[in-house]
């Protein structure tokens, strides 16, 4: 069927703010379909509330709108632009829900806007767990006996009829938010409760397990002529039990026979087909390890993590040919863009194989609970690709960035065998190296599957790899040993502490004896035809088939997985600069290890190396490809955390040389340069032990700020208040030793900002200040900020403008630089300087129309900043005012403190833009769906020191309607001056006269809570207690008084003047 | 265990034995079918040929008696990347390499199999030896270059006699040229009572058991040495509905005036998207075939093309004009690969039972 000719114009929606089950993938996905679009000559206009993404690029769609994803908003585009139809299944299930809600609204009827792709009735089919049990049932699949309620009591009569576990899935959230498994009564009760809270249709599936079945996905696709096929079959490492975003994955599946497959594949196509899917969908489906059995576990009728996923594992651009089956094309007319001869309609065919991990945010959130069950807590995911599940699974665990580099952990180690099972059956993110260690502990392969039930082809692959490492161990310098240790995936690293040498020898010796890596090519089609796609992995084979190119090549280092501190800004930074490259005539080669973005689709750069970012494997690429250089600031910390090595190695690092680099990285080197350009620093001291970080402190004065040296995010960074806290911090972090020194600095009161600086080596150009509108003390990514700045004066400017020129200069920065600073009484104070792309540059770039990574990457390849036709100093104000505002995903992790401070805790962000500073904030706000009402209630619990700043905030709240409620304490003081409060009761109260703050909160009698309390360590206290309950019952909740002023400014233009005369 | 495979084109891959320790020569042609590596080194159409799969790791879930497409296969080796370490499937009854030992098949791992398949896809299907030793590869290579080992093959894996596969309502003749078991279990499960017949059953032969209708198998080899076979489906289908798969559609074709040609590598895997150019819908095959009808050859007075492989328009289904007789070139009974095209065994069935009703009602 030929493309549509009715319709010329589409509106796409996105997936909004990146938050833990909605990630990078649909940034990925959102790309491609509107790439696809236009490919296919349609006029397309793009919503999304997130700045930090290649999709709002202006280069993406014809009519970019940064807007929150709400209802009235969206609605104002529509009326604005009238496009012909609508498609909604590519922005995650945000964009989902958002366009079903449009549809109920009846605008899309009314301006006849036509849905495309998978009509609303199948999404609500799929969605809807009541109406896709029925459909199970009349296309006799099996499905787990569920029942779905909206009441607690009436989940537990459910239970008790089919037996504990059960599973609570919230009908209508995504990434299983608020769901759990439960053994009993009382983890029902709260389970179900809380996920009737959160579901839009107050609906919960209370499901029978099914925990122990094999889970397998399939990734399915259909067009409107019922061509459908399967792109994809991927098998969980973790059997059912276990969100698939947080399980490990391997594709394509490994312990199906024929039989079992083409079951299952039947099964698939069967449900696409009944739900008469116009595009890409996934099936996930579970099966009994010991009979034919299976059961449906769901269908997401859209793109999804796991197709971005799948896509990346196969090659098959799953949502680019969504998007033209959505605009009426069929499979079969479609060309393959991997093979460019054969057509879409294929089944791709693996010869490698993929093996996916989640990345966690435990090392972030040190004291979250990081148990794993239904509720998906990863931000993200590396993939790794091997010719066996052994070297795919040690390659995925080195793409990790966390401290592991391999299936070694200290922990681990160190468990007692106990602790080990325990370990084992209760699931957590770090299973993988319990499971080494118990297979090193002599545990025998059946042992592990009674405690895990994990297949024992799986376990096996474990077993091997310790097996490996023994063998390793025994054979010192050995190159057929180390030979065969490469082709399963063990890193010259890992080999080196086995054989108790250093790295380099090891390198050396692979060198001698020719072992290195060959690249193979991901085709689709297991090279049954010729292609051309150019994309590789590494493996230990004999036929290498990636051919160095003959013209001059600049390779790119990508960030890894997305997690807390290097979110998809990072990503955005890296395709720009590959875009600069290309422009320039090199070829832009990448290296990445994270299949949810745009930078690892092959069609973005001229070759693309799906690799872990080590040090080892960028080297073997870099001695295949000897490219003219490695270009690092765009890949966040992980790429210049390479810089150093590369260097060493002979690299050319191109822009700001390794020296420098380190000079805006060492603490002293640092101070040095600051000194001599005679700008002003807060006072720092660096301590090597416990004693000398408490003297430090001691000789600065509290309030200071410590942190360890060399971290990104702020990771164990806090706002030390006193002595005794300053024990704490230390008895929590590892302790302070001569390579990892502890920083204190004077904690200085005042407005934070930041700037992105591009330099050529002589001149510098500043596209913008952002003001934080948090003060010091909230760590700038989770700072809300505005640009052009509201509160500083010209002079302010000029003294940034000045010192951020000094540094670049002083610095030697050839390329991009990020420099915070601190406005106290008047004068900038420097903070810190970051010689590489921060997380700014997407909104920084969107905001001013310079594209910055790529200013910065020409400035890298050697063009000046004048010819470029830039001039020195700050770019030109614009007259718009945008406002970014983080986005949080506590909701999707228990035990993590949502009190802001120094650490980065937000996993995303969005913008919100306008000619008002206030309107601007509102939109913010309401992007980052911190909805208020123009009334309503606000509890303000309050930390004493913090009580004369509430006071004009809390009068401000009276004023446009709001009812305050607090404790005593507060209720006092606050009707003291003058406010009308209605007072509550504390934490545990029991007062039949009044209540207390949780029934408040567990009542949703509160539209905002606003809450300074204890953030200490201690999880009991009551103002994480207070905070946790918010954040379960999804009221609003602000931490930070200066974001209560913003909230307040944004509310009030809103409001009208209630003045008696 | 060193093991070796020579090739025609004097390439050599060293790699490690594992199955039966035996040299064997054969055709070297590869699958991309990720699953079902056990049903496919059953399938005699891989008769006297040397597979090698794409898919690296094989042996994962072992192997199971349910799963034999025939009990005495004549595969001359299995070549992958990988053999699973430990398989694991609640069916298993014995590993990949246990089973080859007990079926005298050898089977080579750890050769770099993307680089060999895309030496295949380059120069077509070469021949091969599976060697312990390669002192004398030149005299091998030489050997390999001489010999057709494919040459004659359906008389080596097709019934000598006939046998039955006992059911009730229709009787069903299937002409063995290599035939799957799944051919056997398709027409089980619809009713019919089936006997099997040698490739070289005469017409009369054939019509002297009253069947209601004729299967022509699949099988290896070059379709043009079944002439008598060709001669028997010319006289058969005037009589009975005829059903080809594979060689059956290939000999149906060779019987209606058409002439089929050597693929350079064949098709082999279940990914082959074919149309049916009657209603456009495109289902996913299991194939298997290294021979193909030439479209240019295909008389349209008797024959019509009814479907085609999408990406290279291989002829992939045939239909008389005037009787009624169709083939396929791929596999509808699938085993391994999908099901998409099983409804094809119900065509056949309704012009088998329309045939019955006619007669019975004349």
């Amino acid at each position: 069927m030929p493309k549509r000719t009715d319709i010329h114009k589409i509106l796409v929606i996105g997936s909004g703010p990146i938050i833990i089950g909605q990630a990078a993938e649909f940034d990925y996905s959102g790309t491609q379909a509107c790439m696809a679009l236009r490919e296919e000559g349609y006029e397309t206009v793009l919503v999304n509330s997130n700045p930090a993404t290649i999709m709002t690029d202006t280069e993406i769609a014809d009519h970019v709108y940064i807007e929150p994803l709400t209802v009235e908003s969206v609605s104002r585009i529509i009326r604005q632009e009238y496009p012909d139809a609508i498609l909604p299944t590519l922005g995650g299930q945000i964009g989902l829900n958002l366009a079903v809600a449009l549809g109920k609204t009846g605008i899309l009827d009314e301006l006849n806007i036509q849905m495309l792709g998978t009509k609303l009735a199948s999404i609500d089919e799929a969605e809807d767990r009541e109406k896709f049990k029925e459909l199970m049932q009349r296309l006799n699949e099996p499905v787990p006996a569920s029942k779905t309620v909206a009441t607690v009591a009436e989940a537990l009569e459910f239970a008790h009829e089919i037996g504990y576990p059960v599973i609570v899935r919230p009908a209508f959230t995504m990434g299983g938010t608020g769901g759990g498994m439960c053994h009993n009564d009382d983890e029902l009760k709260a389970i179900a409760a809380n996920g009737l809270d959160l579901s839009p249709a107050t609906q919960c599936l209370i499901e029978k397990s099914i925990a122990g079945y094999k889970e397998i996905e399939f990734e399915v696709m259909r067009d409107a002529a019922d061509n459908a096929m399967v792109v994809c079959c991927m098998e969980n490492f973790d059997p059912v039990g276990i969100h698939t975003g947080d399980s490990i994955v391997f594709a394509p599946c490994q312990t199906l026979s024929d039989r079992e497959y083409q079951m299952l594949r039947d099964c698939a196509l069967k449900l696409i087909r009944a739900l008469k899917i116009e595009g890409g969908c996934n099936v996930q489906l579970a099966l009994d390890p010991n009979s034919y059995q299976y059961n449906v576990i769901e269908v997401n009728p859209r793109v999804s993590r796991s197709s971005a996923l799948a896509s990346k594992a196969t090659g098959y651009p799953i949502a680019k040919m969504a998007a033209k089956i959505a605009v009426g094309l069929t499979l079969d007319e479609i060309k393959n863009p991997v093979t460019g001869t054969t057509f879409a309609e294929f089944e791709p065919a693996l010869d490698y194989v993929v093996c996916k991990i989640p990345r966690w945010p435990f090392d972030k959130f040190t004291h979250a609970d990081r148990r794993l069950g239904s509720q998906m807590k990863a931000t993200g995911e590396v993939m790794a690709i091997g010719r066996n599940c052994e070297e795919a699974v040690q390659k995925a665990v080195r793409s990790l960035e966390i401290d592991q580099k391999d299936l070694f952990s200290k922990e681990a180690q160190s468990a007692s065998d106990t602790e080990l099972e325990d370990k084992l059956v209760h699931v957590q993110d770090d299973r993988i190296f319990y499971l080494a260690e118990a297979l090193r502990r002599g545990y025998s392969l059946e042992d592990l599957h009674e405690l895990t039930k994990i297949t024992v082809y799986f376990l096996d692959i474990l077993k091997h790899i310790v097996e490996l490492e023994d063998q390793i161990k025994a054979s010192p310098k050995d190159a057929a040993v180390l030979k065969l240790a490469k082709q399963y995936g063990f890193s010259d690293p890992t080999i080196a502490d086995l054989w108790q040498t250093d790295v380099d020898s090891v390198r050396q010796l692979r060198l001698q004896n020719g072992i290195v890596p060959v690249y193979k090519m991901v085709d689709t089609c297991a090279a049954e035809f010729e292609s051309q796609t150019p994309y590789f992995y590494s493996t230990y084979d004999h036929e290498n088939e990636s051919i160095k190119s003959t013209r001059p090549s600049v390779l790119v280092i990508g960030s890894g997985p997305i997690r807390i501190g290097q979110g998809v800004e990072f990503d955005y930074a890296t395709v720009h600069s590959v875009k600069a490259i290309q422009r320039l005539g090199y070829e832009a080669i990448v290296m990445n290890s994270n299949p949810e973005t745009v930078s690892t689709d092959f069609s973005v750069s001229d070759k693309l190396y799906f690799e872990p970012l080590t040090l080892e494997d960028v080297l073997n690429v870099i001695d295949l490809e000897q490219p003219m250089g490695v270009i690092v600031q765009f890949g966040g910390q992980t790429a210049i955390n390479l810089a150093a090595g590369l260097a060493e190695h002979g690299v050319k690092i191109l822009g700001t040389t390794v020296k420098d680099l380190d000079a805006a990285e060492d603490r002293e080197v640092f101070d040095q340069v600051i000194k001599n350009l005679q700008l002003k620093q807060p006072i720092g001291l660096t301590a090597t032990t416990g004693v000398g970080v408490l003297k430090a402190a001691k000789e600065i004065g509290y309030p200071v700020l410590v942190r360890p040296s060399y971290v990104l995010g702020g990771k164990a960074m806090e706002i030390v208040y006193n002595e005794k806290e300053l024990h704490e911090y230390l008895s929590q972090n590892a302790p302070a030793a001569e390579d990892h020194p502890i920083l204190v600095d004077a904690y200085l009161e005042g407005r934070e900002c930041e700037v992105d600086a591009i330099c050529d080596g002589k001149e510098v150009l500043l596209p913008g200040i952002m003001e934080h509108i948090e003060r010091a003390g909230v760590h700038s990514g989770d700072s809300m900020a505005v640009y052009p700045p509201q509160s500083f004066d010209d002079d302010i400017k000029q003294q940034i403008v000045a010192a951020t020129k000094k540094l670049c200069v002083a610095l030697k920065c050839v390329g991009i630089m990020n420099i915070q600073f601190i406005i106290h009484n008047h004068e900038a104070y420097v903070l810190e300087v970051n010689p590489r792309a921060s997380r700014t540059v997407p909104f920084l770039s969107k905001i001013t129309g310079i594209e910055m990574a790529q200013v910065a990457t020409r400035v890298i390849l050697g063009e000046s900043l004048a010819s470029q036709g830039y001039q020195d100093g700050l770019y030109p104000e614009s007259k718009t005012i945008h406002v970014k505002a983080p986005v949080f995903s506590f909701n999707k992790l228990d035990d993590v403190d949502s009190y802001l401070g120094p650490e980065m805790k937000s996993t995303g962000e969005v913008m919100g833009s306008d000619y008002t500073f206030e309107k601007a904030l509102y939109k913010a706000f309401e992007g980052a769906k911190m909805h208020l009402p123009d009334y309503g209630n606000v509890l303000l619990t309050i930390e004493d020191r913090d009580k004369e700043t509430i006071l004009p905030l809390a009068k401000r709240f009276a004023k446009i309607g709001y009812r305050i409620l607090a404790t005593d304490g507060t209720a006092d003081f606050l009707k003291q001056n003058g406010l009308h409060v209605t007072t509550v009761g504390k934490l545990h109260e029991e007062d039949s006269k009044r209540a207390n703050i949780l029934d408040v909160l567990k009542n949703n009698d509160v539209d905002l809570v606003i809450n300074t309390m204890e953030h200490d360590y201690e999880k009991a206290s009551d103002g994480f207690v207070i905070r946790q309950t918010a954040i379960e019952h999804n009221i609003p909740l602000l931490t930070a008084l200066d974001t209560v002023n913003a909230l307040l400014k944004a509310l009030e233009s809103r409001s009208f003047a209630t003045q008696a005369l | 265990m060193k093991r070796y495979l020579i090739m025609e084109d004097g390439s050599i891959y060293e790699g490690e034995g594992f199955g039966a320790d035996v040299q064997t020569t054969g055709e070297v042609v590869f699958t991309t079918g990720m699953t079902g590596y056990q049903e496919a080194i059953t399938d005699q159409s891989y008769a006297n040929q040397i597979l090698v799969f794409t898919n690296p790791l094989i042996g994962n879930y072992g192997v199971t008696l349910d799963d034999f497409e025939s009990l005495q296969p004549q595969i001359k080796g299995v070549i992958c990347r990988q053999v699973a370490r430990i398989p694991s499937n609640w069916r298993m009854q014995d590993t990949l390499p246990g089973f080859l030992e007990k079926m005298n098949i050898p089977g080579l791992q750890g050769i770099d199999t993307r680089e060999l398949v895309r030496k295949l896809r380059h120069f077509g299907t070469l021949r091969g030896r599976i060697a312990d030793s390669i002192t004398d590869a030149d005299s091998v290579v030489k050997e390999l270059k001489r010999q057709n080992p494919t040459k004659g093959i359906i008389s080596q894996v097709s019934t000598k006699t006939l046998y039955p596969n006992p059911g009730t309502k229709r009787n069903i003749v299937v002409v063995d040229f290599g035939a799957k078991h799944s051919i056997l279990r398709e027409l089980a499960k619809r009713d019919c009572n089936t006997i099997v017949v040698p490739y070289s059953t005469t017409a009369q032969e054939i019509l002297n058991l009253h069947p209601d209708g004729v299967l022509l198998s699949n099988g290896p080899g070059n379709p043009e040495e079944m002439t008598a076979a060709a001669e028997m489906v010319a006289e058969i289908e005037k009589h009975l509905p005829v059903f080809g798969i594979c060689m059956g559609h290939q000999i149906f074709a060779l019987a209606n005036g058409a002439s089929t040609y050597k693929m350079k590598f064949g098709h082999r895997g279940f990914n082959h998207p074919v149309r049916d150019i009657a209603s456009g819908q495109i289902v996913f095959t299991s194939q298997n075939h290294g021979y193909a009808v030439d479209p240019a050859s295909v008389d349209k007075e008797k024959l019509m093309i009814t479907h085609v492989e999408i990406n290279d328009g291989t002829v992939e289904g045939l239909r008389h004009r005037q009787y009624p007789a169709f083939s396929v070139q791929f596999h509808p009974d699938a085993a391994p690969g999908p099901h998409d095209a099983d409804g094809l065994f119900d065509d056949f069935i309704s012009m088998v039972d329309q045939r019955k009703e006619a007669r019975t009602n004349a």
